[in-house]
């Protein structure tokens, strides 16, 4: 009986700008299932915040109830954290971000968490732009409760039980699109390659940024039947383009044939590089989004990669005007200036 | 790259580092995980079958398997894989009941066995069980060779040697002991089926040329011929101020039995820098532990003597210089050295000498007038005659005698039924799996962070009073228990199954040392170069799958793979399986 990692890292391992190795960003040893396509997004987020820079004492991952909800356990251990109620991940990042903005909100929900119980508070915090990453990790099933079909399991598509779901499915990145979020992408955990450049470019970008990541489970839905399989997924997967992160300040040195790529900047000054594929759309706009889903959805295809940008959209602190410095920095002389600011400010007003 | 084809044992072997570098092949893994259940016997006899002399080996031998230790490239100690077999000998019970039986019924062949060292030793073992009679001569009085004359009491003790000598010479062996073998035609006349020559590289070397050579003889002595006459008991003493010349193991012998039979003001004095020195580090580890000074740097230029007794040497100071191809030369650089001495003792190397093989029965001898010997059956021109250990090729050390001797009695064997000696036996080899339950492994697949262990030495005062007294203590169970733990089991190997494989990278997460890569197949310099940590260590293999369903391969990096078998509890298809890889070389008759 092992179940330890050892904790001997490759001699050759580099450590990153700030001096950490990424041993310093990973977490306790996974208890999902073997296979489970969460503990690759753990990997995937393990190695975003490494090649970033990111310290990981200042980061916050909350999450709510389910398999995905349970990953914050295994990455970024030495980040704050908080395992919420089921479906108010939302509520509880808002409050700590409220709180102290100078974090960077790591929201891991799963597509129960998310698109059922927790739908009402997904709505609004897209609405409000709250600046933070959301993910969801996304199986088509309740895995922690024996696989039932969830909101996002596709009409027809069969799990382990071998009956197909009856009902519609919701798409998560159709909703977020819907309700204004800055920055919307579609991911496969089978797919690093990929997610790792959107978490990097999420992280970057100031507002909502939310990445729907379909990510099998391999205990209850990874079926030849069902649409959340991996071999399903791999075998329908429809990029927007593949896509590459340029940190702030570095030379890009992805050479793509002239007139194929486009940059988007984000917040910080870094990019990301977008080889753009044949059936191109404007990014920025969210009606050509919508109708890109579309199309692909009815050719049976799932549309991944980055889906939807504007990097205009001001977040929630700015929304609500409040002061740049975290609250839960405010001395009682901040908050409670006295009777002499007091008494200036009525001056002004007689 | 082509897949792996992990069918051909020749891979995995490479894999178990340690038993690939061993010349005799001895699965230490295996072993060592008996020596962690406390099974001593077990593992003494793994090792009995594989290296002859596991007491022996353990206090002395020169360990290739240690720099090769998988351990050693992930942090900064290998597993103490000499001491572990010690561990082994000391705990050991009666083990003479599994030693192999000896037919009554002889089958009609005899050899004769010239020298009593390691390698002839290992003949005779592997032959007595096939019912073979041997005759072995030795000018000495007891069988061992060099390890009896050469290897000090301090670190060998003569019952440690005494006991894995006579499990040999008690299956029947006829011993002339005491009896020199002066002509290789009396023994070609004595119509043996077939000969072996284990003589070792018996004439140490000497600075004839050196000015005061002659005058300061009564004090100027050979290395291994004044430690052979100590470990038989003719010298007894030495001179206070000793000078020992060279900076081999030998020379560190010499040092250190110095200063035990007297000597008070005893130097090691090496031509070249001490850095260079061809001693294993901890021999001179050892040596200096006991506060014995090495001087570099110094060549020696004359012997100094006053009324026909040596008084002291001269040295000449040089300097390394390389040249641009980093060859080394020792430049003089003119300053001149006194060292007053009562005795010098020279360990400067050893040579082979055949005056007594006459060169016209047949042994084609080579330009360096040794004799010519095919390097895998050992056997001369001549073909009933056989060489090996130091005789063979020079000196090299105990293990390398063995296997040496192994090979020698397979070809021996084969020689005396007619068959072709150049026909060699396959190793045996199994492949099982450790598989148990989800995260049960019949393995102990858990690595140990502990540092390698220290053996605790006897108090300094009492083992430089007694020649006799064995410097190690050794491990005792606990460290011999905790030692073993560190290591990292490389022969239980990860098999790959590319058709079970879904790719959904939870090894390639899990790996805590990201061996594990699912990319596009290459050359494998291109492969090398573009894996999540690059595959720099070129010894080490690249395990390639074949192609996967998304057309890309899995490619492991072997380098530090910890063996901590998470790849495999991570799968979710048994795609990954660890399975344990053993390995036992052939020997005569199997």
């Amino acid at each position: 009986m092992t179940f330890v990692r050892p904790n001997f890292r490759h001699p050759e391992n580099e450590t990153n700008d700030i001096g950490y190795s990424i041993k310093n960003y990973e977490g306790a040893l996974s208890t999902l299932c073997a296979g489970c396509g969460h503990d690759s997004i753990s990997a995937a987020l393990i190695k975003s915040c490494f090649d970033l820079n990111l310290e990981p004492h200042k980061i916050a991952k909350i999450s709510g109830i389910g398999c995905s909800s349970k990953t914050p356990t295994y990455f970024l251990g030495k980040a704050h954290g908080f395992n919420s109620v089921h479906g108010r991940m939302p509520s509880v990042t808002t409050g700590a971000n409220m709180a102290n903005r100078d974090l960077l909100y790591i929201g891991v929900s799963g597509d129960g968490d998310t698109a059922s119980i927790g739908m009402g508070q997904f709505a609004h915090v897209v609405r409000r732009n709250l600046n933070m990453i959301y993910i969801v990790m996304n199986n088509g099933c309740y895995g922690l409760t024996k696989g039932q079909d969830s909101a996002t399991a596709d009409k027809g598509s069969a799990g382990k039980k071998g009956v197909p779901s009856a009902f519609d499915s919701i798409d998560l990145c159709q909703l977020a699109l819907q309700l204004g979020a800055g920055f919307v992408a579609r991911s496969f955990s089978g797919d690093k390659k990929q997610l790792v450049p959107l978490i990097k470019a999420a992280i970057k970008h100031r507002g909502f940024a939310f990445i729907d990541v379909v990510s099998p489970c391999v205990t209850f839905n990874n079926t030849p039947t069902s649409t959340k399989g991996y071999e399903w997924v791999r075998d329908h997967l429809e990029a927007t383009g593949t896509v590459d992160f340029i940190p702030q300040k570095s030379e890009i040195t992805i050479d793509y044939p002239a007139g194929s790529t486009r940059n988007l900047l984000l917040h910080d000054g870094s990019e990301l590089l977008l080889h753009k594929n044949a059936d191109d759309y404007d990014l920025s706009s969210r009606k050509a989004a919508m109708n890109r889903i579309e199309t692909t959805k009815e050719k049976g295809q799932i549309l991944t990669g980055l889906i939807y940008h504007d990097s205009t959209a001001t977040d929630t602190h700015a929304l609500i005007d409040t002061v740049e410095r975290p609250l839960n920095s405010l001395a009682q002389e901040d908050l409670c200036p006295g009777s002499s600011v007091l008494e200036q400010l009525n001056g002004s007003m007689r | 790259m082509k897949p792996t084809d992990i069918t051909d044992h020749k891979y995995f072997h490479k894999v178990v580092d340690c038993q690939y570098a061993c010349p005799a092949h001895t699965p230490v893994p295996e072993y060592i995980r008996l020596i962690a259940a406390g099974r001593f016997n077990d593992a003494y006899m793994i090792n009995w079958q594989s290296n002859v002399f596991p007491g022996v080996l353990g206090r002395t031998c020169d360990r290739p398997c240690e720099p090769a230790c998988r351990r050693g490239r992930v942090e900064e100690e290998p597993v103490a894989i000499c001491r572990l077999k010690r561990v082994a000998a000391d705990n050991k019970t009666e083990i003479t009941d599994r030693l192999p039986d000896i037919p009554m019924q002889k089958n009609g062949k005899k050899v004769a066995l010239i020298g009593g060292g390691p390698a002839s030793l290992t003949v005779a073992r592997d032959l007595m069980p096939l019912g073979y009679e041997i005759d072995l001569y030795d000018d000495q009085s007891k069988g061992g060779g060099f390890m009896r004359s050469q290897i000090p009491s301090f670190r060998l003790p003569e019952s440690v040697l005494d006991e894995e000598v006579n499990y040999i010479l008690d299956m029947g062996v006829v011993t002339h002991f005491n009896h020199e073998v002066t002509s290789m035609k009396d023994i070609l006349a004595k119509k043996y089926d077939a000969m072996f020559v284990g003589t070792g590289a018996p004439r140490g070397r000497d600075l004839p040329s050196l000015p005061g050579r002659k005058d300061g003889d009564a004090n100027i002595h050979i290395g291994i011929d004044w430690l052979a006459s100590v470990a038989f008991e003719h010298i007894d003493k030495v001179g206070k101020k000793v000078l020992v010349l060279g900076g081999g193991n030998t020379a560190m012998d010499c040092c250190r039995t110095a200063i035990r039979l007297g000597g008070e003001d005893v130097r090691v004095v090496v031509r070249s820098p001490k850095s260079d020195m061809k001693a294993s580090p901890w021999e001179i580890e050892d040596a200096e532990h006991e506060d014995i000074p090495m001087y570099e740097n110094h060549n020696p230029k004359a012997f100094v003597t006053e009324g026909g007794r040596l008084t002291g040497m001269v040295f000449e100071k040089v300097e390394p210089v390389f040249d641009e191809k980093g060859k080394r030369s020792l430049v003089p650089t003119g300053e001149e050295v006194l060292m007053p001495c009562d005795d010098v003792l020279m360990a400067i190397g050893q040579l082979n000498s055949f005056p007594w093989i006459e060169r016209d029965i047949g042994i084609e001898f080579n330009d360096w007038d040794m004799p010519e010997v095919d390097k895998t059956t050992f056997q001369t021109s001549l073909p009933q005659v056989f060489v090996g250990g130091d005789a063979a090729w020079g000196p090299e050390n105990v293990i390398t005698a063995v296997a040496h001797g192994h090979q020698a009695a397979i070809s021996i064997h084969k020689y005396c039924h007619g068959e072709p000696t150049t026909d060699r036996p396959p190793p045996a080899v199994n492949l099982t799996s450790q598989k148990m339950g989800f995260h049960d492994w019949l393995y102990d697949a858990h690595v140990s962070d502990d540092d390698r262990h220290v053996v605790a030495l006897q108090d300094k005062q009492k083992a430089l009073a007694d020649r006799k007294l064995e410097v190690e203590k050794g491990f005792d169970l606990t460290q011999g228990y905790d030692e073993a733990m560190r290591c990292l089991n490389c022969d239980v190997q990860t098999v790959f199954e590319t058709d079970r494989c879904i790719e959904c990278d939870a090894c390639e997460d899990i790996c805590p040392v990201d061996c594990i890569n699912f990319i596009e197949n290459d050359e494998e310099g291109v492969l090398r170069d573009k894996l999540k940590v690059k595959a720099t260590n070129k010894e080490q293999d690249l395990y390639v799958s074949d192609g996967l369903k998304t057309k890309r391969v899995m490619v492991k990096d072997e380098n530090v793979c910890l063996h901590c078998g998470l790849c495999a509890e991570r799968c979710p298809t048994g795609a990954w399986d660890m399975q344990k890889f053993l390995l036992h070389e052939a020997t005569a008759g199997k």
